[in-house]
């Protein structure tokens, strides 16, 4: 009974695809209830990953592997769907379906209004098909299928208001980035393949001889490198970071399941699950290291002074994605395990946190710019208490649970201090960010829940949506808070304050679970959190948090006063650090300048080419034939015949 | 089961005789044109389900009877193996495609247009169907007639210019196909003294000396090149694609193109396998810079038909890398990516024919958020597009990863540059939907998809589906005929090698076959430096 809840875990997936398929024939019949099969599905998918987690569990540290069937085989390549559920996979999977049930109900009420109301079930049904099997698969090859197929939910759900022209290029930019890091990642995976004749984990990294201990070190630090070029682009890691902040242009609740909780943390996923490989590599860990760590920093520079809420939040999340990558750039499996918890609690409170900046859209009828608002906690208590719980979390503040993950990365990486240079700087790094996430976070939460309204019209459109439940004029449409909103929110909430302390002290941390996951090493020595770090971080995002208070929570000429005194940085801060115009202009444009030069070259060089060799014999003829020169086609072909009769005849008798 | 096929190959052609001279309105004409097409594609599907995957290098529902009189040795022979197979059904579909995308947009001449349509079919079907050299040179040069007419007559304004480009083009590369054909036919004579023009025993018995194999490969290659096209010979396709109506380009981009590739597998490889390894370096050259080159040329087209026809020489560009890599995966990947192209590019020009149908430009500038108008046909058209781009799920993937994995395994470097062509298609072909598609409205209100629309592009993503989903089912039959490709090739290196190394007197065993010939270019690609190792 509990072995074959293990063994048919491939029904978790199948449920999502069959509702994505029945929510897209069947949509127009549905009617409003078209969010049945999607939340549905993912309720189911839940439960049943839930049993599996704590089946995982309780169980001896065991891997199982489930074969399901053949997908592609040619020769010796070998495409078996196979599933591995170990104490990685389930916990990512659990992740996935129940913070991604939540988010379908708060989509039911948060969608209500909008056209293409089936679409966005059915695409959202189809995400979390395929991000549950993403983190299932047991197959380099079927990893780089789903892999793919999440940036196509991502792609179509980032367009969904696919009218407005920004979401359309917002769309393009974010497929188009992450074919940029999946080049690296199929480039990996080719030269794994050749070097290793599989593309199986469990041959890859298990057993008593894993394949990748018969790679040379230069070929496992390559291969390392080449996957991660994968992870940065879907885990929007500096350079190819661009396109996240850029796909909020998607509903919100996308924002919350795609680009916050779910996917882009595939690429952590992909590395924690190729830890092994990474570990046999100091040149790879160190490179996913030095990425963390500066991709932190300057995601979080940028967030202090950007204005609008939901790329504040985008920014975060690439700098939270970033300390998971310092975790996993330590090389131990501590760091490993601590940038999973960091998954894990940050899936629920950067959900968490979009889903009330969801809400608080609504409440301003689509308005952004925090600058714009303040004082929304007296029209919408649930959504401040909630968001509040998850602005303590992002920011780091004790005994919440964004306090407990971040803490268990920035003691991975002072423990492996011996490391050097690279290892100091990177703890810098990640204590500067600690402070200055608690700060653009309370600079976030202040400006729009407390104070007074600073702009008029969306305090109007504020007044009357707490009234009666709809943004300006119309009908009635219920309470501005019903319970499908706020059941999700709490739910979440709960998690953002319990869930660190829970999993950190509860059952003795994550290390002796995750610690066993697939091909893992023994993890020795438990990670310690040396106190003096725990004091100084959480010193940090107490001064993070409580410096932003007098600047943002009441009118305050401080922060126009800040940015005059550092101009350049403020400037530099809020223009992105420029890297868009950067990749414009060292790789799109000359790209295209390069096809219209394509283009030119093609019409007059290698076509010229071939009219001129096609008008030799018309010139010859001219000259020579000028009253056979009677048509083209007759001449040509008649030419060509006798000139063929002429070459047959020749070959044949120098052949015999 | 022969008879099908004998019935399948023909029938479009007597069909297309009778309504050429029958009497008959437009719209009884493209009825007629429509039941001929689709009752071809139900015979050659019953095929397919009756090919044994198990058997699949032999050629199965053989016909094999004389046709010239006089002339015994030259036979009217038909029969399908695991390489030819599923290339019937991809002709017998895009056939259909083609008649119901003129549904509308041939108003002039329509019987003549769809009798020319009807005999190109047959023309098509009988190159994948012919076992006898004779009978499949007469089809593979008889195709560009019909074509001809088809671009000259009903083709935009320069059509007359473009038909007779495409025309000279593609025979004088052709001729040269034939000098190389005529070749090993007489030197098999030589070699077992008896006249034979049977495609499976001249490929199989014929041994062509090592010394003269670059020339033959060199003349079979001239015509079949010019066909795919591999670049630099592509110049011809752009305009005659520009230039044709919808038919044409479905058919000229979804099976004309086809028969350049089926050619190099069907007589490159295994008649000129030593060539084919040493020339591997410079075919791989030309595939890489095809699918760079064809992605780039296409990011800077303003007419969306030229983009599509670029995108050809990209997506042809990796069909060629994939055969020539000489592996399993490789030249799979390859036959498969014939049929994934022949799908996705013929759909895709169907698709323009759809849009210039309702607002008479080809012009991206022009368009503008035409899914708010046409919603069912943009999801379609998406599913096209992605079809194209390799995504997950769907046909393109599926070959050009296998493509990706057999053309790594013999030089790694080229695979890694082919795969850039993989990210400049995802950028070309998602701005053509996001001007297209996306954004704000700027084209009238039109009527959404229409029934033979639908008809013509619901089957095409159904097959992209499956393929995509469950490749298997394609991939089976032809691996057999693959590995009997690859066995031929083998022996006739390895017996070259056993000849030129015969003092150390190793010959490998057909056993190591498949991959040692894979492995002969790994590392530099030079066949010279592997060779001495063996």
């Amino acid at each position: 009974m509990l072995d074959s809840l293990v063994n048919l875990v491939w029904l978790v997936p199948l449920a999502s695809f069959l509702a994505a398929a029945l929510t897209w024939a069947c949509g127009r019949w549905l009617g409003r209830m078209v969010w049945i099969p999607c939340l549905a599905a993912s309720a189911f998918g839940a439960l049943w990953s839930l049993l599996v987690l704590i089946r995982v569990a309780s169980s001896a540290p065991a891997a199982v592997l489930v074969d399901v069937f053949s997908w592609l085989q040619v020769g010796e390549l070998d495409v078996t769907v196979r599933l591995l559920v170990d104490p990685l996979s389930s916990l990512m999977l659990f992740m996935v379906t129940f913070v991604g049930s939540l988010i379908v109900l708060f989509s039911v009420w948060y969608m209500a209004e909008e056209r293409g109301y089936a679409r966005f079930f059915a695409e959202v049904a189809l995400f979390l098909g395929a991000m549950s099997s993403l983190v299932l698969v047991a197959n380099v090859l079927l990893l780089y299928v789903f892999w793919e197929l999440v940036g196509l939910c991502s792609y179509l759900l980032i367009g969904f208001y696919f009218t407005r022209p920004s979401a359309a290029a917002a769309a393009k930019k974010a497929f188009v980035v992450n074919r940029v890091g999946d080049f690296g990642f199929a480039i990996g995976l080719l030269l794994l393949w050749t070097l290793t004749g599989t593309l199986h984990y469990d041959q890859l990294l298990g057993g008593d001889s894993p394949a990748i201990n018969s790679l040379t070190p230069p070929w496992i630090t390559l291969i390392g490198l080449l996957l991660f070029c994968g992870a940065v682009g879907k885990s929007a890691q500096f350079p190819l970071h661009v396109w996240l902040p850029d796909a909020m242009e998607g509903p919100t609740p996308v924002s919350a399941l795609i680009h916050a909780a779910t996917m882009v943390t595939a690429g952590v996923y992909m590395v924690a699950r190729f830890f092994p490989l990474y570990q046999a590599s100091a040149l790879a860990t160190g490179t996913v290291l030095a990425i963390g760590a500066f991709t932190a920093f300057l995601a979080a520079a940028i967030a202090v002074t950007q204005t609008d809420l939901k790329r504040i939040l985008a920014y975060s999340t690439i700098s939270q994605l970033a300390y998971m990558f310092m975790g996993l750039g330590t090389g131990q499996i501590v760091g490993a395990v601590a940038a999973i918890f960091h998954v894990f609690t940050h899936a629920f409170f950067k959900a968490l946190l979009f889903l009330g900046s969801g809400s608080v859209m609504h409440a301003t009828h689509g308005e952004l710019n925090i600058w714009k608002m303040g004082g929304l906690r007296r029209f919408l208590p649930v959504t401040h208490w909630t968001f509040l719980c998850g602005a303590l979390a992002l920011a780091g503040i004790p005994l919440f649970s964004g306090f407990w993950s971040k803490d268990a990365i920035l003691a991975a990486v002072w423990e492996a201090e011996h490391g050097g240079l690279l290892v100091r700087v990177a703890l810098i790094l990640g204590l500067v960010t600690a402070f200055l996430t608690a700060f653009y976070t309370a600079r976030a939460y202040f400006l729009v829940f407390w104070g007074e309204p600073r702009d008029e019209e969306v305090a109007e459109q504020v007044r009357h949506y707490a009234e009666d439940g709809h943004p300006g004029e119309g009908q009635q449409h219920g309470p501005a808070e019903p319970l499908t909103m706020q059941v999700p929110l709490i739910a979440l909430a709960a998690g953002a304050v319990l869930l660190g302390l829970i999993l950190a002290l509860g059952t003795g941390g994550l290390v002796p679970f995750l610690g066993h996951s697939f091909g893992y090493a023994e993890a020795g020595e438990h990670g310690h959190h040396p106190l003096l770090l725990v004091v100084l971080s959480s010193l940090l995002a107490l001064a993070g948090f409580a410096a932003a208070y007098p600047m943002y929570a009441t009118a305050s000429e401080l922060p126009a006063r800040l940015a005059a005194l550092f101009r350049p940085l403020y400037v530099a801060s809020s223009q992105k650090f420029w890297i868009d115009e950067i990749w414009l202009y060292i790789a799109v444009r000359p790209m295209l300048a390069v096809a219209a030069a394509c283009r030119v070259l093609d019409t007059l060089v290698v076509d010229g080419l071939v009219n001129l060799v096609a008008s030799i014999p018309a010139v010859l003829a001219r000259v020579f034939l000028r009253p056979m020169h009677s048509g083209a086609l007759q001449f040509y072909a008649i030419g060509m015949l006798l000139g063929l009769a002429v070459i047959v005849i020749l070959v044949v008798l120098r052949a015999s | 089961m022969s008879w099908v096929l004998l019935i399948a190959t023909f029938l479009p052609l007597v069909a297309g005789a009778i309504l050429a001279i029958a009497p008959l309105e437009r719209s009884a004409c493209r009825v007629a044109a429509l039941l001929v097409t689709a009752t071809t594609f139900v015979l050659v599907t019953i095929l397919c389900f009756a090919f044994d995957p198990a058997q699949g290098a032999v050629p199965q529902f053989t016909v094999d009877m004389p046709w010239l009189p006089g002339v015994s040795s030259v036979r009217l022979a038909l029969g399908l193996d695991g390489i030819s197979l599923w290339l019937m059904p991809l002709t017998a579909l895009l056939c259909i495609v083609a008649v119901l995308s003129s549904w509308v947009s041939i108003e002039e001449g329509a019987r003549g247009f769809y009798s020319l349509i009807l005999v190109l079919e047959t023309g098509l079907l009988g190159v994948f169907a012919a076992l006898d050299v004779v009978l499949f040179y007469i089809f593979f040069e008889f195709t560009l007639i019909p074509l001809f007419f088809i671009i000259g007559i009903w083709g935009g304004e320069e059509r007359r210019r473009a038909a007779i480009k495409f025309f000279i083009y593609t025979l004088a590369g052709s001729v040269l196909t034939l000098i190389g054909l005529v070749y090993t036919v007489v030197a098999y004579y030589q070699q077992h003294g008896t006249w034979t023009f049977s495609i499976p025993e001249l490929v199989t018995n014929t041994r062509i000396p090592v010394e003269h194999q670059m020339l033959v490969f060199l003349a079979l290659f001239a015509g079949f090149a010019i066909k795919v096209p591999v670049f630099p010979f592509h110049t011809w396709l752009p305009l005659a694609h520009v230039e044709a109506p919808t038919a044409g380009s479905v058919l000229l981009a979804g099976v004309l193109l086809k028969l350049g590739t089926y050619g190099f597998v069907r007589f490159s490889l295994p008649l000129t396998p030593v060539a084919a390894q040493h020339a591997f370096p410079w075919i791989a050259t030309l595939a890489v810079a095809g699918v760079v080159y064809g992605a780039l040329c296409a990011m800077a087209q303003r007419d969306i038909k030229r983009l599509v026809a670029y995108s050809s020489i990209s997506h042809m560009g990796f069909c060629v890398l994939g055969l020539f890599a000489l592996n399993e995966q490789g030249i799979a990947g390859g036959i498969l990516q014939m049929v994934n192209h022949g799908l996705a590019t013929g759909a895709m020009f169907a698709i323009v024919g759809m849009l210039y149908d309702r607002y008479h430009t080809r012009m991206i500038e022009d368009y503008g958020g035409t899914a708010s108008v046409l919603p069912k046909l943009i999801v379609l058209a998406m599913i096209i597009i992605f079809a194209g781009i390799g995504l997950p799920g769907l046909n393109g993937f599926v070959s050009e990863i296998l493509i990706l994995l057999g053309a790594f395994k013999t030089h790694k470097l080229s695979a890694a540059l082919a795969a850039t062509g993989i990210v400049l298609g995802a950028y070309y072909m998602l701005t053509l939907a996001q001007r297209v598609f996306f954004g704000e409205r700027r084209t009238p209100e039109a009527e959404d998809l229409r029934w033979y629309e639908a008809a013509a592009l619901v089957p095409v993503a159904a097959v992209c589906l499956w393929i995509g989903l469950y490749p298997n089912t394609f991939l089976k039959p032809m691996l057999p005929a693959i590995q009997q490709t690859l066995r031929t090739m083998h022996s006739e290196v390895s017996a070259e090698v056993s000849q030129t190394r015969s003092r150390a007197g190793r010959v490998l065993t057909v056993g190591d076959s498949v991959r040692s010939i894979g492995s002969v270019f790994e590392g530099d690609g030079s066949q010279v430096a592997r060779t001495s190792t063996w």
